[in-house]
């Protein structure tokens, strides 16, 4: 500086990376890359900054070669030396964004997202980047595709009667956030607290079914918080890095606590991962009146909140916008926990869940594994389909008195299926069979018997044991 | 005239260091670059903003008042660091068991300077009274110590530490990627070029071999990624282990770590009591470095005022801490020996760190103070403390009193 030279000195370079080999690396990541081709794509892109070694103009480009999140395989080169320099008006940036991927190179249970979202403006902002992203994350989601939100219980046919004998509770929730605020990961404590009031007067206004009482988490009583903890209602400081890493914990526990109703049956959290998280939830199976409660408090919540001048996050593309990529659309997550101890040993279990769009965790949340036969079983989408579409894959996945009426063939299959393994059947006797190929026949029966038919009586039987396939068996072997 | 100038020269001096404080106030109270302004993003008053320290105890919290806060809150350094970043790890660690924690960083040079206000009265509380206009002296004069060379039945192991930054990078709570790997290539490169008994090799964290690793666990070398919510929450582990690794010569006896909690940590030790020997290898090494960098074109922070920059408030100055591992079972089970430390201006640690407790009567003796003192003051204390708590100890192994050894005072004539 004294010397009046430029200061840093010019030319500040570029570390060479040596090209790395597969072979090179150690095994504790090849955990993470699950396949080679996944492992050498990412490899390749990184190879592809120009080796890094020449392209100067991209020095803070991450390094992502033991990494396997969606942001990972979606952060190019080029879209990060197109994005780095953004920011959205509240002043945030990529690296914000990515810095819980590029601190978390994978998760033993899922694939993780790897990107949030620090404001409304971020997915418009950095959507080279969020478009794949969202795309990848939610089975191929088109950057103009539009986002249909539907929260008229009215709409859903039946779930008001699912088994409570294997159902032992419903649950529904989502997460909603409040424009104009910034969200978890980059809201000021000013901003958090305002969510806060705003949330908190709001839901003052209920009564009836919905009346209730906020409990901060700051100046909680031991009491309180023993009865919350006991209702499986307190949420605690986040530990997981996922959320740590993108600032989701700072200032805990300024501005965070909880609502619920007096017949504990409607909880809302403030603050914890979104600005808020509507839970509605019972025992046993009634999900129908769980998702009109839902809906009801939902549109209570709205109005009031309408009333003094906020509104919700949302738009036509991508729904309810919430700071996890994972939540947009319907932010919506309906499910039982549900025992199924036998159905679920079963190898193909996973592939009929995968079929009906439905996912399994265990009862204790994200991060765990069913203990004793019982699943946490819900929805595995959240965007491109409607808040009724998707607890209406919920409700049917799961109910046992399924009409032939649906066209839903592999429902029909799964929940056969279910039937007979709990009543302990062996389950090749009841593996619904192939319906006939009927393609060449000129019978009446092939005339009248339709898939949906077939399916709906095959497992069927007479007093004396007598089944459908040997019904029909004649008309199969003359056609 | 000249007459007039000399009479008034500190009233002139003054208003001229008043007028270049105003012009600096100007300038970094304009790069408001705080991510309120414009925009759909609501504005709110400081008080809305004001952190809840109700229940913390560390010295940032102590000194917060909402009126510093109401005036520094909108204000960033060039690089677009705020107030609310260099405290966000005081506000997540509201208290720590063992120590008063300082409960906020610099994320680069001129926050101290942007933020000065904060930052001078939490380094005023930290480091026993350092006013605005102190000056800190450097000195790496190693010919100057005197004794230094410690029984080795008592004294372990010795072990002397700083920091360094280079100037003109962000510090590791708010360094991008990038700036993170230019540091790691400026002095990587630097210490590349070292000769003779520093001739050594660079192991970045990324890159290294199973063996590699093991080796340098067995040698005690290995840094692994913070847990301390103290650094987590600084965002020190930001985009670990990009741009970190650890640096060390070949005789295992000087050893640099890059990008853990700073730029830079050297480290000289060797097991045995030669004190002396090892702050003259710090010594060196520290000028060799120092060349290098500065033959590049490069800067370690430093000024007048604060001496070395570096992350923590509470190692400013040298950040030094020269200690010993010293077997002292007797004197430490004496009612009188926390004041004796104190007297002596030495604080103890257990052998596994700050945050451990002593064992089997070993303790980890070292320099309570930073800034304030010079490297050969501080490191001059440590000998002479050390040289008296090894003569209490063999006194008390002799059956004999040590009432005449203890020392008077505070420490501060030293």
């Amino acid at each position: 500086m004294a010397t009046g030279k430029p200061y840093p000195p010019a030319g500040s370079g570029i570390r060479v990376r040596p090209w790395q080999d597969y072979s090179s690396v150690r095994p504790r990541f090849r955990l993470f890359c699950k396949s080679l081709e996944i492992f050498t794509r990412s490899h390749g892109v990184w190879k592809l900054q120009g080796s890094y070694d020449s392209d100067v103009s991209i020095p803070n480009y991450p390094d992502l070669t033991v990494h396997n999140n969606w942001m990972s395989r979606c952060l190019t080169g080029d879209i990060y030396k197109k994005l780095k320099d953004k920011k959205t008006q509240s002043g945030y940036t990529l690296d914000g964004c990515i810095q819980t991927g590029v601190d978390n190179p994978g998760h033993p249970f899922i694939m993780t997202v790897g990107a949030v979202a620090g404001d409304e403006e971020s997915y418009k902002t950095f959507a080279d980047m969020f478009d794949p992203i969202i795309s990848g994350r939610h089975g191929g989601y088109g950057k103009d595709a539009k986002h249909k939100t539907d929260l008229t219980f009215e709409n859903l046919r039946g779930g008001d009667n699912l088994d409570p004998n294997y159902v032992l509770s419903s649950r529904v929730r989502t997460g909603r956030s409040i424009r104009g605020l910034a969200l978890p990961p980059w809201c000021n404590r000013a901003e958090r607290r305002d969510v806060e009031k705003i949330l908190k007067e709001a839901l003052a206004t209920f009564d009836g079914e919905f009346s209730g009482k906020y409990y901060p988490l700051k100046g909680m009583t031991e009491q309180e918080q023993q009865q919350l903890i006991d209702d499986h209602f307190l949420f605690d400081k986040p530990v997981s890095p996922l959320l740590t890493c993108a600032g989701m914990a700072r200032d805990w526990p300024d501005a965070r606590g909880i609502w619920h109703n007096d017949d504990k049956t409607f909880l809302v959290w403030i603050n914890e991962e979104d600005h808020t998280r509507v839970i509605s939830m019972e025992k046993g199976g009634n999900m129908r009146r769980v998702f009109q409660r839902f809906c009801t408090g939902l549109k209570k919540v709205e109005d009031v909140i309408k009333s003094k001048g906020y509104e919700f996050m949302w738009n036509p593309h991508l729904g309810y916008i919430l700071t996890c990529p994972s939540n947009l659309g319907t932010g919506l997550r309906a499910g039982v926990h549900v025992k199924l101890p036998n159905v679920s040993k079963h190898p193909d279990f996973d592939h009929f869940l995968e079929q009906l769009r439905l996912q399994k965790r265990g009862t204790g949340g994200v991060d765990t594994a069913a203990t004793g036969g019982t699943f946490d079983i819900s929805n595995a989408d959240r965007l491109g389909m409607s808040e009724v579409e998707l607890v209406q894959k919920v409700v049917d996945g799961v109910e046992c008195s399924l009409t032939w009426r649906r066209p839903w063939k592999q429902v029909c299959l799964f929940v056969c299926l279910l039937k007979a393994m709990e009543a302990g059947k062996d389950v090749y006797t009841v593996w619904p069979k192939a319906y006939p190929d009927l393609t060449k026949h000129n019978n009446w029966m092939a005339k009248c018997l339709t898939p949906q038919m077939y399916h709906s009586l095959v497992n069927k039987k007479t007093d004396s044991g007598y089944t459908l396939d040997e019904c029909i068996q004649t008309g199969v072997d003359n056609p | 005239m000249s007459a007039f100038f000399v009479r008034n020269a500190r009233t002139l001096a003054a208003a001229g260091g008043v007028g270049v404080a105003a012009a600096s106030a100007w300038y970094y109270g304009n790069q408001t670059v705080d991510a309120r302004v414009g925009g759909a993003r609501k504005m709110y008053p400081p008080s809305a903003d004001y952190p809840d320290l109700k229940k913390h105890n560390n010295i940032m919290a102590s000194n917060l008042t909402p009126k510093i806060y109401a005036k520094l809150r909108d204000k960033a350094t060039p690089a677009g660091y705020t107030l609310d970043q260099c405290i966000q790890t005081g506000v997540d660690n509201p208290g720590h068991p063992f120590i008063k924690t300082v409960g906020m960083v610099a994320g680069d040079e001129e926050s101290y300077e942007v933020f000065a206000e904060l930052f001078d009265a939490v380094i005023d509380e930290r480091h026993g009274g350092y006013g605005p206009n102190d000056k800190h002296p450097t000195d790496l004069d190693w010919t100057k110590i005197r004794g230094g060379n410690f029984d080795d039945k008592y004294v372990l192991s010795s072990r002397v530490r700083t920091g360094r930054s280079i100037r003109g990078l962000s510090l590791p709570p708010a360094c991008t990627r990038a700036e993170r790997r230019e540091v790691e290539r400026v002095v990587s490169d630097a210490l590349a070029n070292l000769a003779g008994e520093f001739e050594g090799k660079y192991y970045p964290l990324n890159n290294m071999t199973d063996d590699e690793q093991q080796q340098l666990i067995d040698d005690h070398f290995l840094f692994d990624k913070p847990v301390s919510p103290l650094l987590t929450c600084a965002g020190m582990a930001r985009d670990w282990p990009d741009g970190r690794g650890i640096w060390h010569n070949a005789q295992k006896n000087f050893l640099v770590w890059v990008n853990e909690e700073d730029h830079t940590r050297v480290i000289s030790m060797e097991k045995g009591g030669n004190m002396a020997r090892v702050f003259q290898r710090f010594c060196s090494g520290l000028k060799e470095v120092e060349n290098q960098i500065n033959n590049k074109g490069w800067e370690f922070m430093w000024n007048e005022h604060l001496g070395y920059i570096l992350t923590c408030p509470s190692n400013l100055g040298t950040g030094l801490r020269a200690g010993v591992h010293v077997k002292i079972p007797r004197v430490s089970k004496d009612p009188r020996f926390e004041n004796i430390l104190k007297a002596l201006r030495l604080q103890k640690r257990g052998t596994g760190g700050v945050d451990t407790a002593a064992v089997g009567g070993t303790f980890d003796i070292s320099n309570a103070d930073r800034l304030g003192n010079s490297e050969v003051q501080l490191v001059q204390i440590v000998i002479d403390g050390v040289d008296l708590l090894v003569r209490m100890e063999k006194e008390l192994e002799r059956g004999r009193s040590i009432d005449k050894l203890i020392p008077k005072g505070d420490g501060r004539g030293l």
